[in-house]
């Protein structure tokens, strides 16, 4: 006999959520989503979720188990028991919730539709199918497995503290078309995904890849969508000085001169980005925690530089 | 009250095409019960169907030939013309769209063999063909969104007609509860199947029967319930399904002693025989006991094919296996049975996607419908795989086309508004008066299994009888359920029951239909009637809901090329 633990909130009968426990047999093999709708048929109809197609598919039935997204209908109930012979559930993180684990995906839909999820093309349509190599293909194959289910959007930690950042799952859906060998928008996709709120937010934690159910992978996206906007030489804001100067820092000395990162992330001449960092400095210099003027290489530093020189080639 | 020019009921691949084709010129509302991209279409797995001949020359008369004598010669051949004659082109406008597919070498898009089908002609996207179609017209909705505005978690309760025309929906919203009324000059239905009322089923919870009742319940006559599709490869127990890619790819069906019993099915196709085939030899073998461990279950073998073409071509299934079963492909076989998976029959409409009244195809004014909700019929007594992707899209385009030309000089009609809104608030106020209690959920429970049973894939007349009247007393004991959550707010358990409701009176007329048709025909298999009788039942049937009950009468079937010929593979 397990437990079920399930986070309850019902706004028209009382506005705090409360736990409530209920007791089910697993049957064999049976999925999270079987039991829950045990529960919902034959214990208490008002419990309240999402579901559809039962095949992993529709996205539709993510949720909070012991403090983790996941689909509710891809996983096996048994598998999810803890040491206490309970399964938590709560309803997915970084949204409000409206019923039970039932929350509100408007923020979703609304940052997925600002990323421009459509194919711009390069040339009206041919007569026939435009060609598309293999490799181009594979190009945008992950990323177009994801089903918009939000378990990404649940757990991400920069969402967590900045609800401007687009997240995973909308950013995912960009390097669909970003990669896309049809697509004609690559520069323009990928400056504005490196404003603010866009794939330089995102504190690499990997955490959406973690609790994606599909191989959509969007940490990987990002990550690609990275490189595209670097290559495609979209340096001119923060995230991507950042990232060069870390690049260049490591492959200079072997590791990080942070009092250079700060000033180059944020732009030799610019000077009132600049003086916003003073603040934090002096505060850093009173708390001694200002790092050694002079940066030192580390011992190893020639080992790090044939390192670069072999990934160059 | 709220005004649409045109509203559209269901976002799946018929919906969102159709609205994507209205859209262009009017003002749409599109309703769904769940999220766009969370319809059942996209749950498809292996493929759609268009003779593009790119890996083997092919044409469009094949392709009518193989789904005319896949549907057992009970599809209309007008409807099936410009349906494959059109197939291409709609693939090509689904790749402009930008939808994603697999590719062949030189970049054309990738084909593989299907079912009954004679040529590879299923265009895919790995194992997700439907999802990639889903979201590619949902790419093109968000593209379009100032012209439609979309219902995300509405729910139709009824269609408003006054005489012959139709004129707008009543509706609620899922999270509110707030029942209200669309008025619309034209609506379209594209609400999907009806599986959920057999046990095993492929089928979404979603996929209840609202769209094709709602239809009935105006006097509307729906076409060909009877027959409905067993897929051969469901998960075992389970139902959901793997892809019949997995044998176009070259996987092989094992009985428990490791024979390839299609051998002595279906010798020239042998796995790729069409569903209805494959299904029957496999009830067949597991009737005789030659199930896996004696189990109701069979084998799908695709250790042969290797990890690499898997992980190409099958991931999701792959996938699959690992998650629901711990069984993985590469190593070991996926047990699978029979599974409730596609409704060839529904809402008539005529070669334009307009719903009729009648044999004569008499045309419900307003009214039109396209996808797995209406019979048109292209799927005749068997629809074969990947050819249902390709109905929803090439039906969905065309019903937007005919709303554009039947909206041209039409005004709104008229809509009692507090009328329509009370008859539907009084249904929910009758539920929740119910002092019942019995669990819906057994009611639920034991019309999926009746259904199973006595109506699945071989069906008797004296099964058929005991279904029947084992669903009548469901139907009495519905009426008093127990009913737990009598809040407005995001309440599913009211929306289940209304949706139980629906099927319960589906489920009868299936049976009554099934009942009915002496003869045995593509997925329709009597025991008692074994062979096809072209001389009684080369037509169609048509139930129409009258004051005695519901009154079957036939339709005659469009035969313009190719006259009914013996069915062998």
């Amino acid at each position: 006999m397990a437990t079920f633990r399930i986070k309850r909130f019902n706004p028209e009968k009382q506005p705090e959520p409360y736990y409530e426990e209920f007791q089910l047999d697993i049957p064999p093999a049976a999925t999270l989503l079987d039991c829950m709708n045990q529960i919902k048929w034959t214990l208490d109809g008002s419990l309240t979720y999402r579901m559809s197609c039962r095949s992993a598919i529709c996205g539709s039935c993510a949720v909070k188990s012991n403090g983790h997204a996941l689909l509710a209908c891809q996983r096996q109930a048994e598998h999810l028991v803890d040491d206490n012979d309970t399964i938590t559930l709560e309803p997915l993180g970084n949204m409000k919730p409206i019923k039970d684990l039932v929350v509100d995906f408007t923020p979703f839909w609304d940052k997925v539709n600002k990323v421009k999820p459509y194919l711009q093309p390069k040339e009206a349509p041919p007569e026939k199918e435009r060609h598309q190599s293999q490799e181009a293909f594979l190009v945008i194959d992950d990323a177009s497995t994801c089903i918009m289910c939000g378990a990404c959007y649940s757990d991400c930690n920069t969402l967590e503290v900045d609800d401007n950042f687009l997240g995973p799952a909308a950013l995912a859906k960009a390097q669909r078309f970003v990669g896309d060998s049809r697509d004609s928008q690559t520069l323009e996709r990928v400056k504005e995904l490196s404003e603010p709120g866009g794939i330089w937010d995102c504190t690499h934690c990997g955490e959406c890849s973690e609790r994606c159910p599909k191989p959509a992978r969007p940490f990987e996206r990002i990550k690609e969508i990275m490189t595209v906007a670097l290559e495609q030489g979209v340096h001119n804001n923060t995230g991507a000085r950042h990232a060069l100067s870390f690049f260049n820092s490591v492959k200079r000395s072997g590791n990080l001169n942070e009092n250079r990162i700060p000033v180059e992330s944020m732009g030799i001449f610019n000077i009132p980005g600049l003086l916003s960092l003073l603040p934090i400095g002096v505060r850093m210099f009173l708390k001694g925690k200002v790092p050694p003027v002079i940066h030192h290489s580390i011992e190893e530093v020639d080992d790090v530089k044939r390192i670069f020189k072999e990934l160059d080639q | 009250m709220i005004q649409h020019d045109v509203v559209v009921v269901g976002a799946g691949l018929a919906g969102m095409r159709s609205a994507l084709e209205v859209c262009k010129e009017l003002d749409v509302g599109m309703l769904t019960k769940v999220y766009p991209s969370r319809s059942h279409s996209g749950a498809a797995q292996g493929g759609i169907a268009a003779s593009l001949g790119n890996s083997e020359p092919d044409s469009w008369e094949e392709h009518m030939y193989d789904t005319v004598k896949g549907g057992d010669f009970l599809s209309d051949q007008d409807a099936v013309e410009v349906y494959v004659k059109a197939a291409p082109r709609i693939i090509y406008e689904l790749e402009h769209f930008g939808c994603v597919f697999s590719r062949t070498p030189d970049g054309k898009i990738a084909q593989r063999s299907f079912g009954g089908h004679s040529k590879p002609r299923a265009c895919f996207s790995a194992d997700r063909t439907g999802h990639a179609i889903l979201h590619a017209l949902h790419e093109q909705l968000m593209k379009n969104a100032k012209s439609v505005k979309i219902y995300n978690e509405w729910y139709m309760h009824a269609l408003i007609v006054d005489g012959d025309r139709c004129n707008g929906v009543v509706v609620s919203n899922i999270q509110t509860g707030e029942v209200e009324v669309i008025q619309a000059k034209a609506v379209i239905f594209c609400t999907g199947g009806y599986g959920r009322v057999f046990k095993i089923t492929s089928n979404a919870f979603a996929s209840t029967a609202d769209g094709v009742m709602a239809a009935y319940d105006v006097g509307i006559p729906l076409e060909d319930l009877e027959f409905v599709q067993f897929h051969p490869s469901g998960l075992y127990r389970q139902g959901i399904l793997f892809s019949e890619a997995a044998r176009g790819e070259g996987a092989y069906l094992l009985n428990g002693k490791g024979e390839r019993f299609m051998q002595e099915y279906a010798p020239s196709r042998m796995e790729l025989a069409p569903r209805d085939i494959v299904a029957r030899a496999e009830q067949s073998e597991m009737d005789a006991g030659r199930g896996v461990d004696g189990k109701d279950c069979i084998h799908l073998d695709l250790r042969h094919l290797g990890e690499a073409r898997i992980m190409e071509r099958l991931p999701q299934i792959r996938q699959l296996g690992i998650d629901f079963l711990d069984v993985d492909c590469v190593t070991e076989c996926l047990p699978i049975q029979p599974t409730a998976h596609y409704s060839m029959g529904g809402i008539p409409t005529d070669i334009n996607s307009h719903v009729i009244l009648d044999a004569e195809g008499t045309r419900m004014k307003g009214f039109f419908a396209a996808g797995e909700c209406s019979c048109v019929s292209v799927h005749g007594g068997n629809r074969l795989g990947t050819n249902s992707l390709l109905e929803a899209v090439v039906f969905g385009e065309r019903a937007g086309k005919s709303v554009l030309e039947y909206t041209a000089g039409i005004d709104y009609g008229n809509v009692k508004e507090g009328q329509e809104k009370a008859r539907i608030l009084k249904k929910f106020e009758d539920i929740f008066q119910r002092d019942g209690s019995e669990s819906y959920n057994t009611i639920r429970d034991e019309m999926k299994e009746i259904m199973m049973t006595h109506c699945g894939v071989f069906r008797n007349e004296e099964k058929l009888k005991v279904c029947i009247e084992t669903l009548k007393g469901l139907q009495e004991r519905f009426k008093k359920g127990k009913v737990t959550d009598k809040g407005k707010l995001f309440n599913t358990e009211i929306y289940e029951i209304m949706e139980l409701g629906n099927m319960l009176s589906i489920a009868q007329l299936i049976a009554n239909g099934a009942l009915l048709r002496k003869e045995s025909r593509g997925g329709h298999f009597r025991t008692d009637f074994p062979k096809r009788d072209d001389e009684n039942f080369l037509h169609h049937s048509l139930v129409y809901n009258t004051p005695d009950g519901p009154v079957v009468k036939p339709k005659r079937v469009v035969i313009t090329k190719y006259p009914p010929a013996e069915r062998t593979y």
